[in-house]
């Protein structure tokens, strides 16, 4: 959008929020999220779309701070009673949400008790598999949610002699590949990561078809337990650390901080979210692609499916009906596919409904901006199992700590692999029985 | 020196000119980094010397509204936080001097118990206790407000303890004068006490000024509304972007501004410290 | 440390002494004393359910070999920012306070740093420090080493130390100038006729004088480099790698703000301001002592 558009959107979105306020006593409704940035003026839109399309409702979005801050202020403001109708809450905070049976509102009771016609079947099972209770109700809405991929330098291939518009599939291909780039000069690195928990632990073992934790990676029970200390985990993880030694694995932080290496040309290749595309094609002054995160393809049952990331929307108790219907009017507007497959489009992020990803195919999208449908063909490549449905575990943005620590430990040499998915099993599992105390 | 030897002078130049380098290199990047275009800074090693989009970018701030930051501009999150810089700043100096002042030159019961509840302030920090203030705040109807930005945070004691050390230091005749001809404790306090204490207020406006300028998890917590919002909320709000990139130019653009006021803050008052210097110079 | 003339009278003093004290109240014992409750409860994060566990929390602290080494990186962490950034700071105001030309630029420069928020910092030193664009990182593998404090505990610490000294080393500096400044020439230059070179006028009459500030600024930095150094380590390194930067205070926001498990975060508090009031009473009662009001 040009500077000239994005000014206009915004003097609307202030426009729009003034008047509304001086019009009618329209109900507000108060949608507190963690976009900022330019998914910040995406978010303001899709706002103020809803409001401009009827007159009864005003949804008031404001920016919390990253992900835990917002979620943190929402927690504060409903111990204070002052909580908001909408927040939003990144996956890892999902178990301590659906505990909270006091504080959250369902959205599949919210919107069948003031929703119009609200079909759940439209959205796709592998992103609100997530967020369902066990008899496949839906708690939460998911909003931005992303998977990851692999991010490769087409030029670097090519100038190695590698075919670039065949990204490696499996663990060998990639080591492969990574090998011959180095010596030929063309990368000084294979790939590196985004993420590394989320990346080769919680998706690894869903694109293995192997538990990450018992009773189905927490969705059955509370007492559930770590498994990621299996020999499989413990074989990619001590892989990865030999891979430091050739330089065909690069460490490079928690987050996202290891993109530089990737558009500086230094790595090859780089697995992150697929959300990240719009800064991947932004910041990259090469040809690059994007492919399905590889696997080992001697384990039965692999490539399964990968599982999401991302954030929900969560209703809070404690408001009017009249309010309510607001919130589940938006939602319905927030459903439609035109609505869906724009923010998808804009965002990189993956559309929740089936008839979203249909009318981005049939506007020609994916055409134009090849790879940006990798993301959505992995999430479905098979029904999920009960290994790759996603995760229920509680106290999970401390054990995520906990799991990036242990590793750190292997990157910087001080732990074996297996000592450190054995302390990091171990360390997890109380966190996780804590949980079950205070939650049960 | 008081010697006049050229080479000290020169050593002394040299340790300063490191020093400031040293010290100053960080935020010239930052101007540096407002002066390029985004991609610039995302691949490759961060540029030395400025780039040729300083006007492109600066207008973008001011005149586009904060990319991504919402409804409030950027005029109207500098007002706020200059608003609740200056509350902090004034607040504090008036309640630590009078406090100081009470616990320094009276003999009363309770003297020192006054003094260590004060200081006990300081072993527990905001963030610490951040929740439950939150809640404090909310039940006296203080968010959203001005007040409810300011007035919690006055609570530390660094400036009364300051305050205590120097009327510590200032000679006992001074107040035997005063008394000898017939002044009270309070004409004491004001036309010759805060007169002296012209230096240490005018360090502990910068301080605080900068202090409550400089704060984010506060201001995050008590401001529901964006018409609220402070600029360095509005910089975390353009720099912490969940899968986006973050704008850099825009987001040091925006930090660079926002750094102009409390460097203005810290100029004035610098006149005051030699001035003050000037008239106590026996 | 006591005046030996004072005013007398009772309501007086309490009066003035009031606004502080019942802002003191509502906005600062009040809520840390919920905070410090918290220390006996277990809660779910909403609050719904709360149980009371006794010392439950406090043993389990002391169990966790996580806890006990943040204690080891607290204490070198502070002690190596409290002296170096008093340190730096003294040597560029003695320096700065003598010299004519350019005086004026000096200070206002090495000024500046204090103006900036932790936040912005901690961005500023990630673009100087990233291993892979950062310009300082690039200079220093060009002298052989290989920068790297994603992975290597030691560059972290590093890093996190200058970053929290950069910032402190000007509000140090501004404070030991005014002490400076505050010094009656007359007595230097008294010293001088009499024949002492500036070294021994700087241990003999500058530093003796100087005393109050540095005093202040010992108890101000010790608490500086224990609980406003989180948010310069939370902007860069998040405690990481592994365990190496996560100091006590640190430990405390991530258990209560983020993992929002409040009792352990309130627990860790309560041992953390029980070590800063022994650290702040040792200094009253013992280094007080040598300083000269």
């Amino acid at each position: 959008m040009s500077l000239k558009a994005k000014a206009l959107a915004a003097t609307a979105v202030l426009a729009l929020t003034a008047t509304a306020g001086g019009a009618h006593a329209q109900v507000e409704i108060n949608w507190w999220h963690a976009m900022g940035g330019e998914l910040g003026d995406r978010l303001n839109e899709i706002a103020a779309g809803f409001n401009e399309s009827q007159s009864d409702y005003t949804v008031v979005p404001v920016y919390r701070g990253n992900y835990t801050e917002t979620m943190t202020a929402a927690i504060a403001a409903f111990r204070a009673r002052q909580q908001p109708h909408i927040v939003q809450v990144f996956e890892v905070g999902t178990a301590s949400m659906m505990a909270a049976e006091g504080a959250i509102y369902p959205v599949y009771r919210l919107m069948e008790e003031h929703g119009i016609d609200w079909d759940p079947d439209v959205y796709l099972p592998a992103v609100v598999g997530y967020y369902s209770d066990a008899e496949g109700n839906i708690l939460s809405l998911p909003f931005n949610s992303s998977t990851p991929v692999l991010y490769y330098n087409k030029d670097a291939f090519a100038e190695a002699g590698l075919d670039p518009e065949q990204p490696p599939r499996t663990w060998d291909e990639l080591v492969e590949a990574s090998r011959t780039m180095i010596e030929a000069g063309s990368a000084d690195c294979g790939f590196t990561t985004g993420w590394p928990s989320w990346l080769h632990l919680e998706n690894f073992s869903a694109l293995h078809n192997v538990p990450l934790a018992t009773h189905a990676n927490g969705f059955e029970s509370l007492a559930t337990e770590f498994r990621f200390d299996s020999d499989l985990h413990k074989r990619h993880i001590g892989n990865m650390a030999a891979w430091q030694q050739e330089n065909i694995f690069q460490y490079g932080g928690r987050r996202s901080d290891s993109r530089p290496k990737f558009l500086s040309g230094e790595c090859a290749m780089y697995m992150d979210s697929s959300g990240s595309y719009a800064a991947v094609k932004a910041g990259a002054d090469f040809e690059f692609g994007v492919g399905m995160l590889p696997y080992y393809d001697d384990v039965e049952g692999a490539p399964q499916n990968s599982i999401i990331g991302g954030a929900t929307l969560w209703v809070l108790q404690g408001h009017s009906d009249e309010e309510y219907e607001g919130v589940a009017a938006f939602f319905q507007y927030l459903s439609q596919p035109e609505v869906q497959a724009r923010w998808h489009q804009e965002t990189g992020y993956l559309p929740i409904t089936l008839e979203a990803y249909q009318l981005s195919e049939e506007q020609g999208f994916y055409e134009e901006n090849p790879g940006t449908d990798v993301s959505i063909k992995q999430l479905t490549l098979n029904d999920p199992t009960e290994h790759s449905r996603g995760l229920r575990l509680g106290n999970f943005v401390q054990i995520r700590d906990v799991i990036n620590e242990e590793l750190e430990e292997v990157w910087s040499g001080n732990k074996t692999a297996e000592q450190a998915l054995e302390d990091a099993v171990r360390r997890g599992n109380e966190l996780l029985r804590q949980f079950e105390r205070d939650n049960s | 020196m008081v010697e006049n030897r050229p080479w000290l002078t020169l050593l002394q130049h040299l340790v300063l000119i490191c020093g400031v380098v040293i010290v100053v290199f960080p935020i010239w990047i930052a101007f540096v980094a407002s002066t390029h275009e985004g991609r610039a800074l995302v691949a490759g090693v961060i540029p030395l010397l400025p780039g040729d989009q300083l006007v492109e970018n600066y207008r973008t701030i001011l005149f586009s509204g904060m990319q991504g930051a919402g409804g409030a501009s950027v005029g109207t999150m500098l007002l706020n936080s200059l608003i609740m810089a200056l509350s902090i700043a004034t607040g504090k100096i008036v309640i630590s001097l009078l406090s100081a002042f009470a616990v320094v030159y009276f003999r009363f019961p309770f003297r020192m118990l006054c003094f260590w509840i004060i200081f006990s302030t300081l072993m527990l920090p905001v963030e610490v206790r951040i929740l439950p203030t939150f809640e404090v705040v909310a039940n006296l109807g203080m968010l959203n407000s001005y007040a409810g930005l300011s007035i919690p945070l006055i609570a530390s004691a660094t400036a009364t303890f300051l305050f205590r050390q120097f009327f510590l230091t200032v000679p006992d005749e001074l107040t035997e004068a005063a008394r000898m001809d017939g002044a009270g404790p309070f004409r004491f306090f004001v036309d010759i006490l805060v007169p002296l204490s012209r230096t240490n207020i005018a360090a502990i406006f910068v301080i605080m000024f900068i202090y409550g300028w400089n704060q984010y998890l506060w201001p995050l917590l008590v401001t529901t509304e964006e018409s609220f919002y402070t600029i360095v909320m509005g910089i975390q709000r353009m720099v912490t972007v969940a899968d986006s990139y973050p704008r850099w130019h825009h987001a040091m653009a925006a930090a660079v501004m926002a750094l102009l006021p409390p460097t203005l803050v810290v100029l004035i008052m610098q006149r005051l410290f030699v001035k003050g210097l000037v008239e106590t110079e026996k | 440390m006591h005046k030996k003339v004072t005013f007398g009278g009772f309501a007086f003093p309490l009066a003035l002494l009031l606004p502080q004290l019942a802002i003191t109240f509502v906005f600062f014992l009040w809520p840390a004393g919920q905070a410090l409750y918290q220390s006996v409860l277990r809660q779910d994060a909403f609050g719904l359910r709360t149980t009371f566990v006794g010392l439950d929390n406090f043993v389990r602290l002391f169990h966790d070999p996580a806890y006990l080494s943040s204690f080891k990186v607290t204490l070198i962490f502070s002690a190596s920012v409290t002296l170096i950034g008093l340190a730096v700071a003294l040597l560029l105001a003695t320096m700065a306070d003598r010299v004519i030309k350019g005086a004026g630029l000096y200070k206002t420069l090495l000024i500046i740093p204090y103006a900036v928020a932790p936040a912005v910092a901690g961005v500023l030193w990630y673009f100087l420090f990233n291993p892979s664009i950062g310009i300082l990182a690039y200079l220093v593998r060009g002298l052989g080493y290989n920068w790297n404090h994603q992975i290597s505990g030691t560059d972290a610490m590093i890093l996190v130390i200058i970053a929290s000294v950069w910032k402190q080393v000007s509000y140090n500096f501004l404070f030991f100038l005014a002490g400076l400044q505050a010094i009656p020439r007359s007595l230097i230059e008294a010293a001088a006729i009499d024949g002492a070179g500036p070294w021994k006028r700087f241990t003999s009459i500058i530093f003796p004088l100087l005393s109050p500030t540095t005093f202040f600024l010992l108890v101000v930095n010790v608490v500086y480099a224990f609980f406003e150094t989180f948010g310069v380590i939370h902007a860069t390194t998040s405690g990481g790698p592994g365990q190496a930067t996560t100091i006590l205070v640190y430990k405390v926001f991530t258990d209560g703000f983020i993992a929002l498990d409040l009792g352990s975060s309130a627990a860790q508090s309560v041992v953390l301001m029980i070590i800063v009031i022994l650290l702040t009473a040792v200094q009253f009662r013992y280094i007080e002592r040598r300083v000269q009001y």
